[in-house]
């Protein structure tokens, strides 16, 4: 049940415990105590919301930063990515597979705070190789959900 | 000048439920429940095989029994769903839909005179196609009381001599009843003892939602006098695909491939090359639409509790059918007012057959926000005829 129930309020954080007792067939008291094991082990780690912010009048740029960095003996990768997951500006770091290491995802209000936060303070860092820098043109699909796409129902309103 | 018609066609009543359409089409901002396709998308991976297809060329006629690999292909769906054995080369014939399958299925078998037993509520071709293939259509009115369920009393009541084909469709569209393993064997030994072949219409068989849907082909005995019909509208989401199939023993298939390959030929071939792709690769995506009929299910018995609308739990397809007796009026007048007043589309019972009087069918092929706000409004309309009862 934990997996359909993830899967439910991935898509939507806000439904409530009484509509989720009857979409999974159970009662209101197992979903609040499973919500709230999950949030105890760590499982259910935020409700947050999906804003398509390109539809309002506040400006942000995202980018993208592929970093090479030199791993820490007995550390590993773990302590350059808390150097750089501890600035708020920094959205998400990822340790990838394949031509580098860190994937990190920074949101800023303009290209030119993207690039002096990776001038500035991502380079700086001593086990900070190098950096390329992506920006984000333009978001399609974000979170499993594409953002600009009114989604008509073309079925004929009555068939067998 | 000559009336050219032919008595035959004049004489089949149109489809009830293209009467209401034409009530329903006239109305720009109605909500509709009264769809029975799937809300879905074709799966993406499976779009993307038939566009591959087009690309490679592949647009000529297949054999007429239908693509190789595709045959194969079903032969191990029903193997590993059913654990029935069907040889691809003599005993499975690709269809346009499932519905070409009823249609050349019955035409295959029947003899003047002979009867076939229908029970209703259910789909809306069998009794046109029986009477288009010379055959008398015998009808059983299915019980709510049962769940709508065929029992074998009834079953045993419509058999006379002329008794030839038995039609089973379960899961059933309207009524989203299903057979069970137990029930299956009851009918299956009245058919072996009457000597009768059963056409089992079971496009919704990917949709069940209490244990896994069982084939009557699978029950011992069964196989040999059975024309199983399938197909990957319901279960895929690719009712636009127009693509069935059916499986019998292999002189039924002969005689239906007959007619196929000179009214039909072959089923479109771009749609068979995505038909591979959604048997190779599709069980994930079935399961989660799965998932989601279930859990609008689930939504709509609930609501349905809490506005005392009596209706028996249904466990396949994605329709519930609420009664509405209480309200003493025909479906068909609740389905009109719903619509006057509430802008909601709803099918009446009586689409089905006579014996969907007093019933509605309700399609939950719909997003949960789209249920809940015709759901809202079913409650008003509701409310409203009671107060105007007492």
């Amino acid at each position: 049940m934990r997996e359909e129930l993830l899967s439910i309020i991935e898509k939507n954080s806000r439904i409530d415990f009484s509509e989720l007792a009857v979409l999974l067939g159970t009662s209101e008291e197992v979903v609040l105590s499973e919500i709230s094991n999950m949030e105890n082990e760590g499982i259910i780690r935020g409700y947050h919301t999906l804003i398509n912010w390109e539809k309002t009048s506040i400006q942000k740029v995202t980018g993208l930063i592929e970093v090479k960095v030199t791993p820490q003996r007995g550390r590993g990768f773990d302590n350059i990515a808390e150097r750089i997951y501890n600035y708020p500006e920094v959205k998400a770091v990822y340790l990838i597979s394949g031509g580098y290491d860190l994937l990190v995802i920074l949101e800023e209000k303009s290209l030119k705070e993207i690039a002096n936060f990776v001038s500035d303070k991502l380079s700086t860092l001593d086990s900070v190789l190098s950096t390329a820098t992506h920006f984000i043109l333009k978001k399609y699909k974000d979170h499993g959900t594409i953002l600009n796409k009114e989604t008509k129902d073309e079925r004929e309103v009555i068939t067998p | 000048m000559r009336n050219f018609l032919s008595d035959k066609i004049v004489g089949i009543k149109p489809s009830g439920i293209r009467k209401f359409f034409d009530i329903v089409s006239e109305m720009k901002d109605a909500i509709s429940l009264g769809v029975g396709e799937p809300d879905f998308d074709t799966p993406w991976h499976i779009r993307d095989e038939g566009i591959y297809a087009f690309e490679r060329g592949k647009t000529f006629y297949t054999s007429n029994a239908g693509l190789k690999d595709l045959r194969v292909e079903i032969a191990n769906y029903l193997k590993r769903t059913q654990g029935t054995v069907y040889n691809p080369d003599n005993e499975i014939l690709v269809t346009v839909g499932g519905s070409e399958a009823i249609d050349i299925g019955l035409r295959a078998v029947i003899n003047a005179g002979d009867e076939v037993i229908i029970p209703q509520p259910s789909y809306v071709s069998y009794e046109p196609c029986t009477i288009l293939a010379g055959a008398k259509p015998v009808i059983i009115n299915l019980k709510a009381e049962n769940d709508f369920r065929l029992t074998p009393e009834e079953l045993l009541n419509a058999i006379t001599e002329k008794t030839k084909v038995l039609i089973l469709p379960y899961p059933n569209n309207p009524t989203g009843a299903i057979m069970e393993q137990s029930d299956l064997e009851a009918i299956a030994k009245i058919i072996i003892e009457k000597d009768i072949l059963v056409m089992s219409d079971e496009i919704y068989s990917a949709l069940t939602y209490k244990g896994k849907h069982v084939s009557i082909s699978s029950v011992a005995g069964m196989k040999e006098r059975t024309i199983l019909i399938n197909g990957f509208s319901k279960a895929y989401a690719m009712t636009g695909w127009r693509l069935g199939y059916a499986c019998a023993p292999k002189e039924i298939i002969q005689q239906m491939t007959k007619i196929h390959q000179f009214a039909i030929m072959c089923a479109p071939t771009t749609s068979q090359y995505a038909a591979i792709e959604a048997l190779k690769n599709g069980d994930e995506d079935v399961e989660k639409m799965r998932q989601a009929y279930n859990q609008r299910r689930r939504f709509l018995i609930d609501a349905f509790k809490k506005m005392n609308l009596d209706c028996f739990e249904p466990f396949g397809a994605f329709y519930v059918f609420p009664c509405i007796k209480e309200f003493g009026i025909t479906s068909e007048e609740f389905a009109t007012k719903f619509l006057q007043e509430e802008k909601v589309a709803v099918v009446p019972g009586t689409a089905f057959g006579d014996c969907g009087e007093g019933y509605l069918r309700i399609s939950y092929a719909y997003s949960i926000e789209n249920l809940k706000l015709a759901i809202g409004r079913l409650q008003r309309f509701v409310t409203k005829l009671r107060e105007s009862k007492n």
